[in-house]
């Protein structure tokens, strides 16, 4: 019906060579939509010219049945059409039925061949020929439309495409994926299922591919499920007439031509951003960087007086910033003075502080008060406050305590706070923190407990900014990593080697300090290297060993918030052990000649060091006489153990095998047990069961797209409710406990079921039974007594460690 | 593995129940010492048997209690005062101390109410075993050690008989775990009938070359071979089976000599080689499979039992009702 109704409109207008329009609208993915919308809803004349026969071409696209957000989640949206979380289908067909509603007036399968003129007198050139003349412009044509080829003879074969609507359509075909990107890695590990899938890289390794998805590659080639090729070059692709293969691709691989016979190309190879067209327009960009987008004034226009472009070209590439900005160029267009989006929002959150009123005032507070965030730009600003929280706490209230595992970032915008923490031995410290300064960063960094108490003091005005904003902000802004990394790291050194150096000692020892990174099993140095400085170990953790009989025996755990290879800078010898990180690491290296400097003029760190250099030393001997203390250290940093919070340990000389660990944890948990006892490692007698480590930085909570993975002030890693079952997380996590089960409501047996040996009932519950979320341990967070595992374990086999405290233990 | 242990079951909080057990024992004792019934002989019918008894009845009810308990740890989730923010105000370092843990790590490590919350099954198996090491010297001198063929007899009898299968299960449950573990390191039952499954392949492919007597041998090796069997041959576990792997071994060696054309002695010396192997895993799943028996097979006796015990002391305090 929809196919007739844009037929209906297309024949109307071939009999009009040209029409003339207050508003055009080029493009009608998110934001051409919206502005469309707004457009015919307020009664202005216009059109909305899209090059693909159908809506939202870039949506349209999207593998079936896919899930799409609604990011960001806080945000309104403020456009004519509606738009949530949901399936692909369900969103193109709301919109279709919408754009009829309203009667926008839109012409599909019209590509713009260009567009010239200025304010109240454009030209739009069709590639029919025909023109559409203007008032005003609005580009929206994102940065998906011109997807690459691959250039080589036969690239428009029928049976070389370049997308996979549904990879279920294909069985029992050979097929070459080529691209070793996302978009391919993801096509060929959907396809491998039931298919012999080929993929082609053009570099020797996959590493422009997210890493969950690296990973599960890894794992089909080595099951032989994908076939790969990597350093290598499409050369051409024939027709051949054969009963079973239709067409031969030809590559050029590091051994040679290769001709792979095949029914289907499929080929992965990105998008262009159309910048040339756009450059046609008389639009300019700043720089000759491939990503940027043009520069645009607040109101999104160009440099072109009148021509206006939003979306994903003008760098916001999520549907509902898009589409809120689709609706707000119709009305700066009109002249109606509009507020952001988000400005009520932000409104709110400044309530707390008296005499600001608009969300510009707020932010110019903040602009003015915190030099670390005075680099962002205003909607920079504008996006991170919608994340974080304006705190106004009483003087004498805590922030947070130390120990406390939560692990967001404050700003001081006004007032003082007082930071109380402890070294090791119980030397207690408190120092002052102003307007102006953060704190809250080593938790953020290290994923670990606070080292310090924070509590209010006269008229403190604060802003929190939870992990993620914070992480994602560190990412972009290298300003502000720079700065921050400044401040944290003579804070490190204050807290964790000296408290009482001196502000000039410390300033020559961070000057040329270097930040590195490391992940697992990856070397910081080795037993017999010269020695290059001290490392101070900011996240992650790493093992210290040395090569005993010929045997690699490991001497101690380090963790965050400590340092290694002082030994070496004591003793003034070439490195006494290798070092290597058990967890991603970054450790901070301070250079041996300014370090040795600063001992030789600071007595009170050259004693703290020296004492340290002999407490290793003894506890080092002590582990070499020890070989079963060291294969068990080894053995539980195999296991993940070195970046874990709180494991389950089973004692397997003790263990029954009653499962009453398995069954206690099913009865809390809606019936679905979140250990799997019988899976994971053995070592002598000691078993690590398939169950929640609660890692410092949980994989798991990498890639969630609705934010529900989080850690609470106790430790426990937990999905919320707002889960929506993608399995991202069950992807992510290296240990595999994380499971996928039904959303059911639990009724646990009574007593006289429990004595005929019945179970709990399941009854399934939510919109749509039979969904998925994703479900693990949470280490029964807010039951009382703790750990169901554990209590019910008669034999006291199965116990929960802190891997710090208890590797402290082995000895 | 030393290093990891926490204290065992009987030295469970300081060693709280064999105390608790041990002054039952010795009270029941000292009192049955110096009672002097008036009637001569002791009975259950004293006012210390009838304390004893009641006693004992009592401790048979808190010690059935254990198997319902321990399907049902734990009672009830309970989120009170959980999410709430601590308000407190702290003025100086003092203060910070005192919250080292944070709260919820606190409560966490909380004792809790063992009857509204099912507690902390650790602790409850050492009192059950304890306990009933204790019951054991209560319900004998409840009898006075007069006994006869009747129902108060049966229900001692009873008695006798759960603590006995209980002692043993406590030897099982200390010695067989290590086992266990020892018996099938990394791999799990799984794996190994996998193994076995492939081994059966590769010797099935060789024999195809070899002469009808020796492809028969496979043949009964691949299919005749039991690993578990019935309940008696399972709890026997390896003693007194006539396996057919370990018979074709005997065989295959035999025949060796007899077999010397072309690539025979090659494939002959492979087949001994691969059913040496396969022996080795089939008595390993055969040692998992009686280890696991008889880890459980013993609470098939204690409960069914301890439920014809509750039936029979039922009984018992009926009668003496009906005849008082």
């Amino acid at each position: 019906m929809l196919r007739l109704y844009f037929d209906k409109w297309h024949v109307a207008h071939t009999f009009m060579s040209k029409d003339r329009y207050k508003i055009a609208i080029i493009g009608s993915g998110p934001a051409g939509i919206s502005a469309a919308a707004r457009a015919a809803e307020l009664g202005v004349s216009h059109v909305l010219v899209e090059a693909a026969p159908h809506l939202a071409n870039t949506i349209h696209r999207y593998q079936k049945g896919k899930q799409v957000m609604a990011e960001p989640a806080c945000l309104p949206l403020r456009s004519p059409m509606s738009f949530g979380p949901s399936v692909r289908e369900h969103i193109l067909d709301t919109w279709e039925n919408e754009i009829q509603r309203l009667e926008v007036n839109i012409r599909v399968g019209c590509a713009v061949a260009g567009i010239s003129g200025t304010r109240g007198d454009f030209v739009i050139r069709l590639s029919s020929g025909e023109e559409i003349e203007a008032e005003f412009a609005i580009l929206a044509i994102g940065v998906q439309g011109n997807i690459r080829k691959l250039g080589v003879p036969g690239e428009d074969l029928p049976r070389v495409q370049y997308q996979l609507d549904d990879p279920g359509e294909f069985s029992g075909e050979t097929i070459v994926v080529v691209g070793g990107g996302d978009a391919g890695v993801e096509n060929a590990l959907a396809l491998c299922k039931q298919n012999r899938v080929f993929l082609v890289n053009r570099q020797e390794e996959f590493s422009n591919c997210k890493e969950a998805n690296l990973e599960m590659l890894m794992a089909a080639v080595t099951d032989n499920k994908i076939e790969t090729r990597v350093n290598s070059r499409t050369e051409r692709i024939e027709a051949i007439n054969e009963d079973v293969y239709p067409i031969v691709y030809v590559v050029q691989t590091e051994q040679g031509q290769e001709r792979i016979k095949c029914h289907r190309v499929i080929a992965r190879l990105g998008a262009n951003p159309p910048r040339k067209l756009v450059e046609s327009f008389g639009i300019e960009f700043p720089n000759d960087d491939l990503s940027s987008v043009p520069q645009l004034t607040e109101q999104y226009e160009s440099n072109v007086p009148g021509l206006y472009v939003v979306g994903a070209l003008a760098g916001y590439p999520l549907i509902k910033q898009a589409m809120n900005q689709g609706y707000e160029v119709v009305e700066y267009i009109l002249g109606n003075p509009v507020e952001p989006a988000d400005e009520g929002l932000l409104r709110e959150k400044f309530s707390s502080i008296p005499g600001i009123h608009k969300a510009g005032e707020g932010i110019a507070l903040i602009r003015e008060n915190q030099p670390l965030l005075a680099s962002l730009t205003t909607l920079q600003l504008r996006e991170f406050m919608l994340d974080s929280t304006v705190l106004a706490p009483n003087k004498g209230e805590i922030i947070f305590k130390r120990n406390d595992y939560s692990n967001s970032f404050f700003s001081i915008i006004g007032g003082g706070v007082r930071i109380l923490t402890e070294d090791k031995n119980g030397a207690q410290m408190a120092f002052e923190l102003k307007s102006g300064q953060f704190f809250g960063e080593m938790g953020l960094l290290s994923g670990r407990r606070r080292s310090g108490t924070a509590i209010a003091g006269d008229n403190c005005l604060l802003v929190e900014t939870p992990r993620r904003s914070m992480l994602k902000l560190l990412n972009s802004a290298c300003g502000v990593r720079r700065s921050l990394d400044e401040v944290s790291l003579r804070r490190i050194i204050q807290n964790y080697l000296d408290a009482s150096l001196p502000e000039s000692e410390l300033d020559h020892l961070v000057h040329e300090a270097k930040f590195k990174e490391y992940s697992v099993g990856e070397v910081l140095f080795n037993e017999g290297d010269e020695a290059d400085g001290l490392y101070m170990i900011r996240r992650g953790s790493v093992t210290v060993s040395r090569i005993v009989e010929g045997k690699e025996v490991v001497l101690a755990y380090v963790s965050a918030g400590s340092y290694v290879g002082e030994m070496a800078l004591v003793s003034k010898t070439p490195r006494s052990a290798t070092v290597r990180a058990a967890a991603p690491t970054e450790a901070i290296l301070l250079e041996t000649e300014r370090f040795n400097a600063v001992m030789e003029r600071n007595s009170s760190i050259r004693g703290k060091v020296d004492s340290r250099y002999l407490e290793r030393v003894v506890n080092d001997d002590d582990i070499v006489a020890n070989a079963e203390a060291s294969g068990l250290i080894k053995f539980l940093m195999d296991q993940g153990v070195g970046e874990a919070t709180d494991v389950l340990l089973i004692d397997y000389s003790r263990c029954i095998r009653c499962d009453s660990c398995e069954n206690a944890c099913a009865s809390v948990h809606e019936g679905t047990s979140r250990l799997d006892r019988e899976a994971g490692s053995t070592y002598e007698q000691l078993h690590v069961p398939a169950s929640c480590r609660h890692c410092e930085h949980p994989h798991c909570m990498k890639d969630c797209p609705p934010d529900a993975i989080h850690r609470s002030v106790n430790g426990e890693v937990f999905i919320s409710d707002s889960c929506i079952g993608c399995g991202n997380c069950q992807k992510n996590c290296p240990y595999g406990v994380i499971q996928m089960a039904e959303r059911v409501e639990y009724k646990r047996p009574s007593i006289l079921e429990i004595i005929l040996g019945k179970k709990g009932k399941k009854v399934t519950v939510g919109e749509v039974p039979g969904a998925k979320v994703a479900v693990k341990c949470d280490m029964c967070k807010g039951i009382l007594g703790g750990y169901a595992c554990v209590r019910a374990c008669p034999t006291g086999a199965a116990m929960r460690v802190n891997p710090e405290e208890f590797l402290g233990q082995i000895k | 593995m030393n290093m990891l242990q926490r204290p065992g079951l009987i030295r469970h909080k300081n060693w709280r129940y064999p105390k608790l057990s041990g002054m039952v024992i010795a009270a029941a004792i000292i009192m049955y010492w110096l009672h002097s019934p008036a009637e001569g002989e002791p009975y259950g019918g004293t006012w210390l048997g009838y304390v004893l008894g009641i006693a004992s009845m009592l401790l048979i009810f808190l010690l059935m209690w254990y198997g319902i308990t321990k399907r049902n740890v734990p009672k009830s989730r309970d989120r009170r005062h959980y999410d709430k923010v601590d308000r407190r105000k702290f003025e100086n370092t003092e203060d910070v101390r005192k919250y080292k843990r944070s709260e919820g790590e606190r409560r966490r490590h909380q004792p809790v109410n063992t009857w509204r919350f099912g507690g902390d099954m650790k602790g409850w198996l050492a009192a059950h075993i304890n306990l009933g090491g204790a019951l054991l010297v209560l319900v004998t001198l409840h009898s006075g050690f007069q006994f006869g063929w009747n129902i108060h007899t049966l229900s001692y009898v009873l008695t006798l008989l759960v603590i006995a299968s209980g002692f043993y299960g406590v030897y099982v449950y200390v010695n067989y775990p290590r086992l266990i573990t020892e018996n099938m390191g990394e791999d799990s039952l799984e794996t190994l009938l996998s193994k076995i499954a492939e081994l059966n392949e590769m010797t099935r492919i060789r024999a195809l070359d070899l002469p009808d007597d020796v492809n028969e041998l496979i043949l009964a090796a691949r299919t005749q071979t039991r690993l578990g069997g019935g309940v008696w041959q399972q709890l026997a576990g390896e003693a007194k089976r006539d396996c057919p792997t370990r018979h074709a071994i005997a065989k295959v060696l035999e025949l060796g000599a007899k077999y010397t054309k072309d690539n025979q002695p090659k494939l002959m010396r492979d087949l001994y080689a691969l059913l040496l192997r396969k022996e080795k895993i089939v008595s390993r799943v055969r040692n998992e499979v009686m280890l696991k028996a008889r880890l459980r097979f013993w609470l098939y006796i204690h409960a069914p039992l301890s439920i014809a015990l509750f039936t029979a002391l039922f009984a018992h305090v009926v009668s003496i009702y009906y005849y008082w």
